[in-house]
């Protein structure tokens, strides 16, 4: 019982895993690439990990699966954070269809 | 132009999944790996997913995209350590996942102070 739902559970992450990695090849820009890549192949790896608890139960792998979807949620959205900030701080420019930009009119307010 | 390029790519994309889908091939990279059924299909589609990433890292604009594709690669990466793990029993793969993410958050960090301070590439 807990092998198949972990199989399902690996399922899942692999579907998720693709649709991120085809949106950071198909978006136009690098915000919109990070918003839809990041968010998909975290989830999608920690369902495979967590997958690969069930199936393997508590042992050394699976102990080792949690301690990496630990690590994985505590430091992949922190990275994600950082990226998007220095590359509006660099100047790289949004995608022309872009509705708002909240980040330039804070700036933009603070001085 | 673009309605054929993007039919073009979606073709590929399908055929190449549904190939892994249809049949696994176990003798690509190590033969002794046992690859065939549920985790070889799943270690082939986090393989098709890693080629991705690193066709935006080759072909990326600006330099952050090519920040955002390594760090998705990374991830990528500790997924296909987690179904070897599955597939060999060999507890040490996701040794290798666990010290790819820890290093994987400094670079990126360090990449990103570096971007912010001087613009090159963009």
């Amino acid at each position: 019982m807990l092998e198949a739902v972990g199989l399902g559970l690996i399922a899942l992450g692999l579907a998720f895993d693709l649709f991120g990695c085809i949106g950071l090849v198909r978006l136009p820009d690098v915000y919109l690439r990070l918003q839809a890549a990041t968010k998909c192949i975290t989830l999608g790896t920690c369902s495979i990990l967590f997958g690969t608890f069930l199936v393997m139960g508590i042992s050394a792998v699976g102990v080792k699966a949690l301690l990496c979807i630990f690590v994985i949620v505590l430091t992949n959205p922190v990275a994600a954070h950082a990226i998007a900030r220095s590359a509006h701080r660099a100047g790289i420019r949004l995608w022309p269809g872009t509705v708002v930009d909240q980040y330039a009119e804070d700036q933009r307010k603070k001085h | 132009m673009k309605f054929w390029r993007w039919l073009i790519g979606a073709v590929i994309l399908i055929g190449i999944l549904a190939w892994i889908l249809w049949r696994p091939f176990p003798f690509l990279f190590y033969p002794k790996l046992p690859l065939v059924g549920f985790f070889g299909r799943a270690f082939y589609i986090l393989v098709l997913g890693s080629l991705l990433c690193l066709y935006r890292v080759a072909r990326g604009p600006t330099s952050a995209d090519r920040i955002v594709a390594v760090d998705l690669l990374g991830v990528m990466i500790i997924g296909i350590c987690s179904v070897l793990t599955i597939t060999t029993r060999r507890s040490w793969y996701l040794d290798i996942g666990l010290a790819w993410a820890l290093q994987s958050f400094i670079t990126i960090l360090a990449f990103c102070k570096f971007l912010e301070g001087k613009d090159f590439d963009a």
